[in-house]
């Protein structure tokens, strides 16, 4: 049965690794996540026969039902709730499943851990009886003697216990942690909840978490283990906490790598080498995706940690000269009608709104009248780098219509519209112009070089981030107030009749 | 199965550069497919919670088991199911995606 299991298990890893593989390219993605989900029912269906089950004393058929039970019923609410949300919540779903995974392995940590606490206080009256029989000890004594060895690095084996307890512990962190950025994202807590003197206490909760991780290992004591799990909770929700939204999918990315470390070194404890190279393959690549997002944004994930956006003291730099001039749709409409280029830049205002459809359909109008329309995304457009596209792609608009910040700026400078729908900071002049805003740096879409902007806003409201717009000043630059999808809905009316 | 120390660091590094490579050339626009992939892939940590549950011997491992199974299975179907939403999406013109 062990060959049969093994083999399983390394099909399944040759599966993950060529579906990550495939899901690199958009011709081959959906097949990639095929051959992935292959790999995982595979590796499912052998476990069964695991060996390590099989063989097992104590309750084996009890545990049969329960794993039956815990996957049918975990299974049918995850499969649900991923069907039925929106494509808008997609980043806080991906947060939810993941903090799920990490607590999977922070408990692996915990079964393996209480069980080797508890394997010590079963043996300790029978080695100390021995010990006394051999050593001509009292029973006293030799019990004293064989509690102080017994550890519990030494009860799993020092290789298994540093990894088991540096899993529970990033495992641990990633679930809380998690849990917090799907809560904020998902507006069930607020954005801007702070713990008071936030730095100070997250070292201090971070240095204690690690003292008792490294206590566990010399100790038999089943309450160090308790307060290392708990301390480990606090110290992943106290992680997330002052992160603000504009941070969220970094940090949602770092977790994800955090929690494919956990489960790599949880395979480890358990020797089982699935679930080490499909953990290890998930950290590398979440880590290498945490910085390509952290570049995109300009913010090095040291500043995303360990200061709040906006939070900071910011010298208050001067507020932007000129006002807003307000445009018609009637007029937005026209001039589209009669541009040669058309550049669209969406942001996640778009997405809330509903409006890619409506967008989707003006580009058709626009492409029947002979513009040439092209949508350009930054890096960190929607709520999650390639959020944007998603959502996009749902409403039907193909991939070779969908431009990166680099090989679409250029392109500003020739474009007769530029129409920013839901975007803001990302295409505010102030980070290139402005050293005192907090957004200074950020690499952004260029698109007040276009011959006409149309800044499509419900209202005159500030960002996200809530840094004023110096774009939404500029002299060539129109503002369309209107929600999203109705604005959409009129610009298609207008230019239907041109 | 037994993995010696040293043979799992070899697995661990060669594991990192695969993920590494793999993920080096992804384009910006399947980042968030990517990314809800890889947290699917990491879902694996299912078969680690079955073995836990499965040969766990007092109430308390029960109890704890059975949270892990729960979970590990939240993360893959969910995970599985998230991730196959999204790149259904990615339809080239040939492919019906534009009426």
């Amino acid at each position: 049965m062990n060959t049969i299991v093994q083999l399983s298990y390394f099909a399944a890893a040759v599966l993950f690794i060529l579906g990550l593989k495939g899901m690199s390219s958009p011709k081959t993605a959906r097949k990639g996540i095929v051959w992935a989900g292959i790999g995982m029912i595979i590796a499912t269906l052998a476990t069964f026969v695991h060996p390590t089950i099989t063989g097992a004393h104590g309750p084996v058929v009890t545990n049969y039902v329960l794993i039956v039970i815990a996957i049918a019923i975990s299974g049918a609410l995850a499969y649900w709730s991923a069907k039925k949300v929106p494509m808008t919540d997609m980043p806080q779903m991906v947060a939810l499943y993941n903090g799920m995974g990490g607590g999977a392995a922070g408990a692996i940590a915990a079964v393996e851990l209480f069980r080797a606490q508890d394997s010590l206080t079963a043996s300790v009256a029978t080695k100390a009886a021995e010990l006394a029989e051999a050593k001509d000890l009292t029973l006293e004594q030799a019990r004293m003697l064989v509690e102080s060895q017994g550890t519990i690095g030494a009860a799993l084996g020092t290789d298994v216990a540093i990894l088991g307890i540096l899993g529970a512990l990033i495992g641990t962190v990633a679930f809380s942690g998690s849990l917090i950025a799907w809560a904020k994202l998902d507006g069930r807590m607020n954005r801007n909840s702070v713990v008071p003197m936030q730095q100070i206490v997250n070292i201090a909760v971070f240095a204690a978490t690690i003292l008792f991780g490294v206590m566990t290992f010399f100790t038999d004591s089943l309450a160090t283990v308790i307060i290392f799990f708990a301390l480990a909770l606090v110290a992943g929700a106290f992680m997330a906490i002052p992160i603000g939204g504009a941070d969220m999918p970094v940090v949602i990315s770092l977790f994800n790598a955090l929690t494919g470390l956990a489960v790599g070194f949880e395979g480890f404890v358990l020797g089982n080498p699935a679930m080490i190279i499909a953990g290890t393959v998930v950290g590398a690549a979440g880590s290498l995706l945490t910085q390509l997002m952290a570049k995109a944004m300009n913010r090095p994930l040291t500043n995303v940690l360990f200061s709040g956006f906006g939070t900071g003291a910011q010298t208050e730099s001067e507020g932007p000269e000129g006002e807003m001039k307000e445009i018609q749709a009637e007029d937005a409409g026209i001039m589209m009608a009669y541009a040669n280029q058309v550049v669209i830049v969406p942001g996640y205002g778009m997405a809330v709104a509903q409006a890619q459809h409506k967008i989707w359909e003006l580009v058709q109008l626009l492409q029947d009248k002979g513009a040439t329309v092209k949508f350009a995304i930054h890096p960190v457009a929607g709520r999650m780098p390639g959020h944007m596209n998603v959502l996009l792609a749902e409403a039907g608009v193909p991939y070779d219509m969908i431009y990166d910040m680099e090989d679409i700026n250029a392109e500003f400078a020739k474009t007769d519209v530029a129409m920013v729908i839901g975007a803001n900071d990302v295409v505010n002049p102030a980070a290139e112009d402005d050293p005192g805003s907090p957004i200074y740096g950020m690499p952004i879409l260029k698109v007040r070089d276009a011959q006409n902007v149309i800044v499509v806003k419900r209202g005159r409201g500030r960002g996200f981030s809530g840094v004023e717009n110096h774009l939404f000043f500029a002299d060539n630059t129109r503002m369309l107030f209107n929600d999203g999808q109705k604005a959409a809905a009129e610009l298609v009316q207008v230019v239907k009749q041109f | 199965m037994v993995i010696e120390g040293f043979i799992a660091l070899y697995i661990f590094m060669l594991a990192a550069f695969t993920g590494y490579e793999v993920i080096a050339r992804v384009p910006v626009i399947l980042h968030t497919p990517l990314m809800s992939g890889s947290n699917f892939v990491h879902g694996i940590v299912l078969v680690g919670a079955m073995v836990a549950l499965g040969h766990a011997e007092t109430v308390t491992g029960q109890v704890i088991g059975f949270i892990a199974v729960f979970l590990g299975a939240g993360n893959a179907v969910g995970g599985y199911v998230a991730t196959e939403r999204m790149l259904e999406m990615f339809k080239t013109k040939d492919e019906g995606g534009k009426e």
